[in-house]
């Protein structure tokens, strides 16, 4: 169910290059990192954090290449928005601003564009962001996949607000704001046209409000993520790596609803590798964990939040999860994609 | 969710762990055959949880790990022609063959595509009428069933454009195989509810009776297999050896009728090559000539090529429960899902990839 991929140097990129886990990282280390080197570059945090005159800027791009456009509890625009949005909000920035590019493929009907553009504008004023520039380019028929979008956010970071991937703890909490796998699933399931009892739904939303809230329960927050493509072991061994501490779960204070549970197990898949489009994890100063916690549930995106487990020096780089019977496994980053298996 | 939860009940799992305690007397060693129970047993450390004197040993039961390489060699060569559409379960995509795997035919122009049923790729022949769609038909008993009816309605619709490589394998011969060697250890099996589900378990009669071995039909939760192996120690301290099933919510003796008519129509068995462990007779499922114009191996015309394994790699006694991944000196080391020696560390079923991914913080220092 979790297929590492072999023969990860390559000369060829790979889809899994895109899927969030070991080839992704792979990608930005030896390619990226090398010839942009720079220290804010360096955190390797969803968004920038820069200081200009006197205030904190958090500067973020994402691009989306969703597949089907539209899809139950979402679609390409919405999601170009709370993607971008949620990848301030971690670096625990007020969103403000979005730059909105497309890439269109010729013969894309009028009516599909217009409805992704309603959509977008839509999330954004529910965000309370601006779009103030654009662009739009227009490939060869074959040459793209109907609509790309790509979204430059910049918000401004309170003062004393310093969030980072690297920057958890041993004695943090780890806290989960809800049940995992929604989005991941309601696109594969629709790509694949699977239909199931209950229907799954996109979780797709922006969590900046939450994370406002969070933070002035108590400013003892030490690093947020969005655990989206790569799923909740992505994000917390992105975590564990760049903090050089170990992470430990527990199996169950993990939520998987019904529908999620019953379309991994039909597929193969392992929900905690499954992505997120409105849910964060936060490591959270042990002393400051109940008060976030109740602040989280109080907000309508973190009604189920959880205290998932804890950081701690044992370990480093690694994460482990206490199962349901009792033993303890390590929870790996994926080489690329889950691929479904064969029985 | 139904027939999931109760099945990995902490405390139905805790009661049948200390029957298991109480009933356990002397040293056993088991085998579970079916690469997903050995992920199962990994993943929630049930081997950690049994009393010590229980030996696991893990085996054969990954179709990935033991599809011959040179299998995997002809279908590299068939996804590379221009006018095929090779159709894939996802899993052999990543199994390198002696240069590439097919996720790199892929990347390099190649069109594969991942499948979750062979029917995929029926509607893929249906809709491509120019093109060639190859199915890759691996696999134990489970997955012959719907290789079978895809055939079989390949046929009815006439589509000229479906075919299939199949390369599928047996269980019953390999526990034979297993049983005749001189080096085995196994005094129990859990047989793989799977497989069992279609083929019945009425076999494991027999060859318990001839080897004197228990076997019981498992099932993949971590309950069934707590379970399971409560059922083979029980046998074994109290001198028995029978066929017996614990996966009864799925498995009856004679299994599915209908799968098995549809295999024997399509079907026949044949000797077959297993990856790491060599021929076993009367060991797989081939075409019956009758659907010869579906055999993907015989319009491609492929010769067999010979396709060396890394000498380090030891899956053979790996695949025959007679090492175990840990002993390997690759281990981890030279051997890792990034670059894998052998197949057990690629398939999401790989007895190696089980170790490494669940517990390659804890087995090697045990």
């Amino acid at each position: 169910m979790t297929c590492p991929a072999p023969l990860v140097t390559t000369d060829k990129i790979l889809l899994g290059h895109g899927s969030g886990g070991k080839l992704s990282a792979d990608l930005i280390e030896s390619i990226f990192l090398p010839a942009f080197r720079n220290p804010v570059l360096a955190r390797l945090d969803d968004q920038g954090v820069v200081t200009i005159n006197g205030a904190k800027l958090a500067v973020t791009t994402d691009s989306f290449v969703v597949k089907p456009l539209f899809f139950r509890g979402g679609d390409i625009g919405s999601l170009a928005v709370h993607g971008t949005v949620n990848d301030l909000a971690m670096g625990g920035a007020q969103p403000l601003y979005l730059t909105v590019a497309f890439i269109l493929e010729e013969g894309l009907p009028t009516t599909t564009l217009r409805r992704v553009v309603d959509s977008l504008a839509a999330a954004a004023r529910a965000a309370g962001v601006q779009i103030i520039t654009g662009d739009t380019k227009v490939v060869e028929k074959g040459s793209g996949d109907g609509i790309f979008i790509n979204t430059t956010g910049i918000g401004l970071v309170p003062e004393g607000v310093e969030l980072s991937a690297g920057a958890a703890r041993p004695g943090d909490r780890v806290i989960l704001s809800g049940s995992i796998g929604e989005h991941g699933m309601a696109i594969l399931s629709e790509r694949e046209g699977l239909e199931f009892e209950t229907a799954l739904e996109s979780d797709s939303a922006s969590l900046h409000t939450l994370v406002a809230a969070m933070l002035a329960a108590d400013g003892r927050i030490h690093t947020l993520r969005d655990p989206t493509r790569g799923g909740v072991s992505s994000s917390l061994n992105e975590i564990a790596k760049q903090s050089a501490v170990g992470i430990e779960i527990e199996e169950s204070a993990i939520l998987v609803r019904e529908a999620v549970r019953g379309a991994c197990e039909l597929l193969g898949l392992d929900p905690l590798y499954v992505a997120n489009e409105g849910k964060l994890i936060a490591m959270v100063d042990a002393a400051a964990a109940d008060a976030v916690l109740a602040a989280m549930r109080r907000h309508p995106l973190g009604r189920d939040a959880c205290m998932i487990g804890a950081v701690t020096a044992a370990h480093p780089g690694m994460v482990t999860m206490r199962t349901l019977l009792g033993p303890s496994r390590i929870v790996d980053m994926l080489a690329g994609d889950q691929l479904p298996r064969i029985c | 969710m139904k027939h999931i939860d109760e099945y990995r009940d902490a405390k139905i799992a805790r009661a049948l762990l200390a029957a298991l305690e109480r009933k356990t007397t002397r040293p056993w060693v088991l085998m579970e055959i079916c690469g997903g129970q050995t992920h199962t047993l990994m993943r929630y450390g049930i081997d950690t949880l049994i009393p010590p004197q229980i030996e696991l040993v893990h085996g054969p039961g990954c179709p990935v790990c033991v599809t011959p390489l040179e299998v995997v060699e002809k279908a590299i060569q068939i996804a590379s022609q221009p006018d095929v559409i090779f159709v894939s379960y996802g899993d052999m995509l990543r199994v390198p063959g002696s240069a590439t795997d097919l996720l790199r035919v892929k990347a390099s122009g190649g069109d594969v595509r991942i499948a979750y049923s062979p029917m995929e790729a029926v509607k893929i022949a249906r809709a491509n009428p120019q093109r060639r769609v190859v199915f890759f038909g691996i696999g134990f008993e489970t997955t012959a069933p719907a290789n079978a009816m895809a055939v079989l309605q390949a046929k009815r619709e006439g589509l000229r454009n479906f075919s299939m490589l199949v390369s599928h394998v047996l269980v019953p011969p390999a526990i034979r195989l297993l049983l005749e060697s001189p080096a085995n250890r196994v005094q129990g099996f859990i047989a793989p509810g799977h497989v069992c589900a279609v083929m019945g378990y009425w076999e494991y009669h027999a060859l318990s009776e001839q080897y004197r071995v228990p076997i019981v039909v498992g099932g993949f939760e971590p309950v069934d297999l707590i379970e399971a192996i409560g059922m083979l120690v029980a046998q074994l301290e109290e001198g028995r050896a029978e066929a017996e099933n614990q996966y009864v919510r799925s498995v009856t003796l004679e299994g599915n009728r209908i799968a098995q008519k549809v295999l024997q129509e399509v079907f026949e068995v044949t000797d077959r090559k297993w990856r790491g462990i060599g021929a076993i007779p009367q060991s797989g499922f081939r075409l019956r000539p009758e659907f010869a114009e579906y055999d993907a191996e015989r319009i491609f015309g492929l010769a067999d090529t010979v396709v060396e394994e890394p000498a380090e790699c030891i899956s053979a006694q790996v695949l025959q429960g007679l090492k175990k991944p840990v002993d390997c000196p690759a281990f981890g080391v030279r051997c890792t899902p990034e670059s894998p020696l052998g197949a057990p560390m690629v398939s999401s079923e790989g007895a190696c990839a089980a170790y490494y991914q669940y517990r390659r913080d804890t087995v090697k220092s045990s």
